[in-house]
């Protein structure tokens, strides 16, 4: 581990703010879109199975 | 073949989905690489001491904050010339990803300018066009989320995008503009002698490069998630209509 010294805070800090959010972000985009799949296959289905 | 095919919402699924993949697992192999070396394997500068490592973050970042806007340019203006709807859902789709590269880039910055500037913050040019670049993001998501028609939202959207690259502009030569504030020039230059030594440059264009992937992953899964939302919309609308 490398040796931060007095600015082990603000170092730590950026890496855990930064990781966190870009975490946040992947997750966030990620559940969206399956989200907005199964939606779109629960209509098409729907709609296949009336006509 | 032209770019053009990939206008088509069912070609750009079907095209997307199958690199998409190549492109978040390369994004995580160049992130995790850059930000180790970064981490691990870089000395402290002898200026900067050890927070000169945040800079693996802070300029990927800050890059892909500025560049996430004009890219939202571009599709904007292909969307009001030639009214590609993918077009306008990629501009769309960018937004979240600007938002937060934009916040990355702010507080990487204020935990670094506090031990090396004495100061969270400074209403230094860049900075503040920063600030305001992060208030345009949030604006266009805003004016998207208030208004329903979305063919409405996308012109009115892609007019906001064109006024705020002015500042996306100011964000990245703020520092040439006006020769004061706290913020120092570009840490990348194709001038050796303004450029970041060696030993600091390689793991930071690795990380660039991760961050660059991220984001073309990101904003296709994006847009496919917009061209869904859109077309279950439209679907429903039918039905009920």
């Amino acid at each position: 581990m490398p040796d931060l010294g007095k600015y082990a805070f603000a170092v730590l800090g950026s890496y855990a703010a930064g990781l966190a959010l870009l975490a946040i972000l992947v997750v966030w985009m990620v559940l969206r879109n399956t989200a907005a799949r199964k939606r779109l296959e629960q209509i098409e289905g729907a709609r296949d199975g009336q006509n | 073949m032209s770019l053009w095919e990939y206008a088509n919402p069912v070609k750009f699924l079907s095209f997307s989905g199958k690199i998409v993949p190549w492109f978040a697992a390369s994004a995580a192999f160049f992130i995790a690489v850059g930000l180790y070396w970064g981490y691990f394997l870089t000395p402290d500068d002898y200026k900067q001491g050890s927070t000169v490592k945040i800079i693996y973050l802070h300029v990927p970042a800050a890059l892909i904050a500025i560049n996430a806007w004009f890219m939202m340019l571009v599709a904007s203006l292909i969307w009001l010339i030639r009214r590609h709807h993918v077009s306008a859902l990629a501009a769309k789709a960018a937004a979240p990803i600007g938002i937060v590269m934009t916040l990355i880039t702010l507080i990487t910055g204020a935990l670094w300018g506090q031990p090396m500037w004495g100061t969270w913050w400074a209403w230094d040019p860049r900075l503040t066009s920063f600030l305001i670049l992060f208030l345009f993001y949030l604006g266009y998501v805003g004016l998207w989320a208030a208004i329903d028609n979305p063919d409405t939202a996308a012109d009115l959207t892609s007019v906001l995008c064109m006024v705020g690259s002015v500042f996306a502009v100011m964000s990245r030569y703020a520092v040439l503009f006006w020769n004061q504030g706290l913020h120092q020039g570009a840490s990348l230059s194709l001038d050796k002698e303004k450029n970041v030594a060696d030993v600091f440059y390689q793991p930071l264009l690795m990380s660039i490069t991760g961050f660059v992937l991220l984001f073309v992953a990101l904003v296709l899964i994006g847009t496919r998630t917009e061209i869904r939302i859109r077309r279950a919309s439209a679907l429903l609308a039918r039905e009920r209509g």
